[in-house]
């Protein structure tokens, strides 16, 4: 079994990063422009890591597949970003940082990848201001802050509810100084299909113009691939549409591991579904649980008269209502994490309790806040979700609670990487969302943006130079070896299979009975035989798929079908993948919930003597069951306890 | 500074600068007309006075000048922004919510230079421009009494209508137009963009109002 | 409210734009779809019709789309005379059929103008927009090294002013509704962003006047003050930011 590295370094916990940059290798400036680095994917992550490599000097091509790199999936990200500076004089501290995103992944991250995180929160808050993102700011000038689900501290700077948005432009204009100067070229609408190894070294990769549908080559002294999380294998998700996970299932195929498949993260504030047209769901902000209260009726019979619609929530007296959250976890209520709130919603809808016509929805009611703080205080916090809820329902949430029920939204899991954030490809190196990163089996509010952009401004441009100062020697690969040849032949290949299938059912067809059998099956309440379940059917839909999508129009065009059908065909099998990593856990923890264990309150139960480790799946070929490596968590510096978010 | 002209900003600030100045001659030209009203000798001895007096004399090319620099950038920035939709067009009209007058500034503007050559030719050829002749030592026929001109030309209807109808294309060219070259100009924001509004609607009102007086009443007084 | 009553489907006649590539002639076609919920959105309604051509083996109707929540500025589309459709404050993802008429007609075109081309059927390319930003819609810091978030307080108001600007998705409505096919809006609201915020002060002159000139020189048309940019724009962005650029053009270049 190869041993996996995670390459951390020694010392004491907080000195690691500081002992890390003092000792590493560096590139001198003469020769940063002989080296070539590809990025692929335009978000917080991508885009920051390839503006500071510009900046460094070296030679940077990026790639998205939108039209803009302004557009990645970072631009939906709402409610804000953290960071540990204890503006507040509230006591946040980067150990606290730290801690709570630990404690919130379940113990299940590794500590000296999150010390890491927590320390350079700050500098992000510096950098971003220095490029003029607009963040929220109180009457004296200051950053503002507010508070989000899993702390006690205010530590979230956020830009109204669009912190994302601001971020990536702020990452975006960076960018685009960069590729001003010539140091960055962009290629826009350019998918990634394959990456290019030469003698185990990811060298380069293999793209296809989704304009013109030419199958190109780029090569490179390193990839770094930061292409954003796969929650989009549900089908339905919070993520957009063009988000995937077929790119890091790409890299899987070459030989990177795939770390934690199972751990996605299932967000307890999203519009409920409303018709079998529905193409993606919508997130509320989760910020919205600061003011909003949380409820279902106590009685059956109310509930059933809401769904029947014979009665409106605001007839239900006070004493007839379960404010379940604050019920269950006192001390935390309405804010405990967002696993603990997406399945306490679960609970409630499975004993019969759900409103809105499915039964599969409950109440998020603003009525005390706007009682207390009036309505214009309401309206300046939330006035824009507010305006986009009432948009999509055609409900006015200012008169009648919300009604919201968890979606799938994000993923903890992906490419597994070290310390350096390499992965098992040296070489290759896996950024933001794509990495199975600092979250554990649960991440928190607001810590995404932070994640994406530490990797991106403040951890790779060091750690890639570790490996690319062996690199000066090696002169620039064409792309006419061998090795980009059979790549090439194999991504035609693969195009020239689906357009010839010629079946019966379209790709979405496949997609969405994909999505149904994880969201059944591998979503917020797992059991071994639902999950045994999952793979037979995933393996027979993915056969079915095969032999019988059906994909219109030509390779040689524009053509979205296409697009649609190269991406399906991965979350087929990462659909497998993520259903045998859940299998094989168990335990519950953070956003993995295996109903076998849990306590008799119906919280999360970790066994952690068995499964206090990362577990890493290498591919071993189509027919094949992956193998399973693990990377064994150590905790040094945090005493590990059961997660208590009631006192 | 030679591309600076070309910028599409500067083209907008030549064009507001023009316009504001077309705007403030429209003001003294009202100023005089009106006088008509009230007394032949009155309104005689203006014309004199604007016939003769050297600062007046000045201006005329002044104001030319600026006529034909509205203009042609008028027709420059028309044909700029007609190509700039590129050569498929769209199927539907514009329904976005927007002002008659910002749609039609060109079309509105044809309609004031087809009068404006009328109203050359009819007065400004028999009044100022035969002292200006006369002044330079060349054939003139100075007219001695404008007021009898005025009155006789817009004693007939169908003169005054066109009159009018200029007048009211004014009107609307102005609405838009005021504000639009403070805007231009950069002289605007959120606050003040209200006030600018209700200001040039003042100002379109004084203008179309003051030049209608004129032929209402020598039709029917 | 709660829907008591059965929702109505909405049968529907659609004028698409079809064109095959960037160099080819295109033409509209007209298609029927059926029963429609008015709940589902604009895009949702364009899906079903796809499902339905890829079905009869026929190509679907290419749009760009990817947050649809009205964040990342993809969607387009021109419906029925107006960018986004006809709601305000909204992007076309966030459209919703409750704003149609049974039995209505609804015409579907690229947003048109010089400096986007179409690239095939309603997707237009929009990299002018980009190019625009790469003149200068940035402030020139390197990553690291900056002083502390808070070093630098800034006045709420001027922050709120830069976050109303900045709120832009740079989905190019306002060129798709301007008569002139102008970008003014859009290249006023970066301007203004970074104008108001201390940060951008330092190199706002060279800012400005580089990106005015890029935006002349990619063919976008002037303003004519017309205001349907800031009718049209999702993110109801206000034409005080081309007064602000405006003024900020003169006096670069009268320092100049
Ligand atoms: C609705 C929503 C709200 C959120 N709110 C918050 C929040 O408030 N706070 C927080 O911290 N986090 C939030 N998150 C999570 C956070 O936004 C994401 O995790 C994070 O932005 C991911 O960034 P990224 O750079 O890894 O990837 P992305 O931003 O997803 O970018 C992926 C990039 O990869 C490109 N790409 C993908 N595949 C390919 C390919 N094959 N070839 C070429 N390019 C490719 C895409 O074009 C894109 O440029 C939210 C997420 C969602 C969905
Ligand atoms: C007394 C006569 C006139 C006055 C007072 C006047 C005034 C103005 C003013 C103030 C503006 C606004 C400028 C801006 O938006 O910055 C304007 C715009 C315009 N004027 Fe005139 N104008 C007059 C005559 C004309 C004539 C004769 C034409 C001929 C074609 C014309 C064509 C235009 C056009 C096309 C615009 C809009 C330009 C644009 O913004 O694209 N105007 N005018
Ligand atoms: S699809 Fe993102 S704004 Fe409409």
């Amino acid at each position: 079994m190869v041993k996996l590295d995670a390459k951390i370094p020694a010392g004491p916990l907080a000195d690691k990063w500081a002992q890390y940059k003092a000792t590493q290798k560096l590139v001198n400036p003469a020769n940063k422009r002989k080296l070539d680095i590809i990025v692929v994917g335009t978000g917080l992550a991508g885009a920051a890591a390839a503006a500071s490599f510009g900046e460094l000097g070296f030679n940077v091509k990026i790639f998205c597949i939108q039209d803009s790199p302004r557009r990645a999936h970072s631009i939906a990200a709402q409610g804000g970003i953290n960071a540990a500076k204890n503006y507040q004089n509230d006591g946040d501290s980067v150990y606290r940082l730290f801690y709570d995103t630990i404690k919130g992944g379940d113990y299940r991250a590794r500590e000296a990848n999150v010390y890491r995180l927590a320390e350079v929160s700050n500098n992000i808050i510096d950098q971003c201001v220095a490029q003029g993102v607009p963040f929220a700011r109180d009457y004296g000038g200051l950053l503002d802050n507010r508070s989000f689900g899993g702390a006690q501290v205010s530590r979230t700077f956020y830009a109204r509810g669009q912190t994302g948005q601001q971020l990536l432009l702020g990452a975006y204009s960076a960018l685009s100084r960069q590729i001003r100067k010539g140091a960055v070229k962009m290629f826009n609408r350019e998918e990634m299909m394959e990456l290019v190894l030469i003698d185990g070294k990811a060298r380069g990769i293999i793209t296809r113009n989704i304009v013109t549908g030419a199958v190109q080559r780029h090569s490179a002294h390193a990839v770094v691939l930061a292409t954003g999380g796969y929650g989009n294998v549900f089908f339905l998700s919070t993520n957009a549409m063009g988000s995937n996970g077929a790119a890091a299932m790409r890299c899987y195929k070459k030989g990177a591991f795939f770390g934690n498949p199972c751990y996605v993260q299932i967000h307890p504030t999203c519009i409920p579904v409303h018709g079998d047209y529905q193409s993606k769901l919508t997130l509320m902000s989760e910020s919205l649980r600061n003011d909003g209260r949380i409820w279902v009726p106590k009685k059956l019979e109310d509930a059933e008269a809401l769904r029947a619609g014979k009665l409106k929530p605001t007839q239900i007296p006070e004493e007839d209502r379960d404010y379940y959250l604050e019920r269950r976890y006192p001390a935390f209520g309405n804010l405990v994490p967002r696993d603990v709130a997406s399945r306490a919603a679960k609970e409630r809808c499975d004993a019969g309790f759900g409103v809105n016509e499915t039964g599969l929805a409950v109440y998020l009611d603003f009525a005390d806040a706007i009682r207390r703080l009036g309505k214009d205080v309401i309206e300046a916090r939330y006035g824009n979700l507010f305006q986009m809820y009432e948009k999509i329902t055609d409900d006015n949430p200012y008169e009648t609670p919300m009604m919201i029920y968890p979606a799938i939204h994000y993923s903890m899991g992906g490419l597994w990487v070290d310390y350096e954030l390499q992965t098992t490809i040296p070489g290759l190196y896996a950024a933001g969302e794509a990495n199975f990163s600092d979250h554990g089996a649960n991440r928190l509010g607001a810590s995404a943006l932070m994640q994406g952009l530490a990797d991106g401004y403040f951890v790779l441009p060091y750690t890639i130079q570790n490996y690319l100062s062996h690199e000066i020697q090696v002169p620039r690969f064409s792309t006419e070896l061998k090795e980009f040849d059979d790549a090439c032949k194999s991504v035609q290949e693969r195009i020239n299979k689906l357009m010839s299938i010629g079946g019966r059912c379209s790709v979405d067809h496949f997609q969405r009975q994909l999505g149904k059998v994880m969201w059944d099956k591998v979503g917020m309440a797992r059991t071994k035989e639902s999950l045994t379940e999952a793979i037979a059917e995933i393996q027979a839909i993915r056969e079915e798929f095969w032999q019988n999508v059906r994909v219109t129009g030509e390779r040689d065009e524009f053509n979205p079908e296409l697009e649609k059908a190269l991406r399906t065909a991965e979350h087929l099998e990462l659909g497998e993948l993520m259903a045998r990593d859940a299998l094989l856990r168990e335990e519950s923890c953070g956003g993995h919930f295996r109903e076998e264990f849990q306590t008799p309150e119906g919280e999360a139960l970790r066994q952690d003597a068995d499964f206090m480790f990362v577990s890493c799946w290498e591919y071993r070929g189509a027919d094949q069951e992956p193998e399973l490596h693990k990377e064994p968590l150590n905790y040094e510096s945090i005493k590990i306890a059961q997660r208590n978010y009631k006192e | 500074m030679s591309c600076f002209c070309l910028s599409s900003l500067a083209k907008k600030l030549i064009m507001s600068i023009s316009g504001a100045f077309l705007m403030v001659f429209l003001v003294v030209h009202l100023g005089a007309n009106l006088t008509a009203l009230f007394s032949q000798e009155l309104y005689n001895e203006v014309c004199h006075f604007m016939d003769t007096n050297l600062l007046i004399r000045v201006m005329v090319p002044v104001l030319a000048a600026g006529f034909a620099v509205h203009i042609a950038f008028a027709l420059l920035l028309t044909f700029q922004n007609f190509m700039a939709r590129g050569e498929q067009r769209y199927a539907v009209a514009g329904k976005s919510d927007v002002s008659w007058s910002s749609r039609n500034m060109f079309v509105l503007g044809v309609i004031v230079l087809g009068f404006l050559a009328l109203h050359l030719f009819h007065f400004w050829a028999k009044m100022q421009l035969q002292t200006f002749l006369g002044l330079m030592g060349m054939d003139a026929v100075p007219n001695h009494d404008p007021y009898t001109l005025v009155r006789e030309l817009f004693g007939n209807p169908v003169y005054s209508v066109v009159y009018l109808i200029w007048i009211w294309a004014l009107w609307f060219h102005l609405t838009h137009g005021f504000w639009s070259a403070f805007q231009s100009m950069g002289l605007n924001n959120a606050n003040w963009l209200p006030r600018l509004k209700v200001a040039g609607t003042v100002y379109a009102w004084v203008i179309a109002l003051g030049f209608s007086a004129i032929p209402i009443y020598f039709l029917f007084f | 409210m709660i829907q008591n009553m059965e929702k109505k489907g909405l049968n529907l006649t659609l004028k698409i734009w079809r064109q095959e590539n960037a160099r080819s002639k295109g033409s509209f076609e007209t298609y029927q779809v059926q029963d429609i919920s008015p709940d589902c959105s604009f895009l949702e309604m364009l899906d079903q019709l796809n499902e339905k051509l890829v079905d009869k083996f026929e190509k679907p109707v290419c749009f760009d789309h990817d947050c649809r929540e009205g964040i990342c500025g993809m969607c387009s589309l021109y419906i029925n005379g107006r960018p986004h459709g006809n709601d305000s404050g909204i992007t076309t993802c966030q459209l919703h059929m409750r704003h149609f008429k049974d039995g209505e007609t609804i015409w579907i075109e690229p947003w048109r103008s010089r400096a986007f081309p179409v690239i095939k059927d309603l997707v237009v390319d929009r990299t002018a927009l980009d190019k625009i930003i790469q003149e200068g819609g940035y402030v020139s810091v390197n990553t690291g090294g900056t002083p502390d978030g808070n070093a630098l307080p800034i006045r709420k108001e001027n922050a709120d002013l830069a976050m109303d600007a900045a709120a832009c998705i740079g989905c190019g409505a306002c060129v798709a509704a301007c008569k002139n096919a102008s970008a003014m809006l859009f290249v006023s609201a970066k301007v203004s962003q970074l104008a108001l915020l201390p940060q951008g002060r330092v190199e706002a002159r060279e800012r400005v006047t580089r990106m005015v000139s890029k935006m002349d020189e990619l063919g976008f048309g002037n303003c004519t003050n017309t205001r349907a940019c800031e009718a049209e724009c999702p993110k109801e962005i206000k034409i005080s930011n081309i007064a602000r650029m405006n003024r900020e053009f003169f006096v670069a270049r009268l320092q100049d």
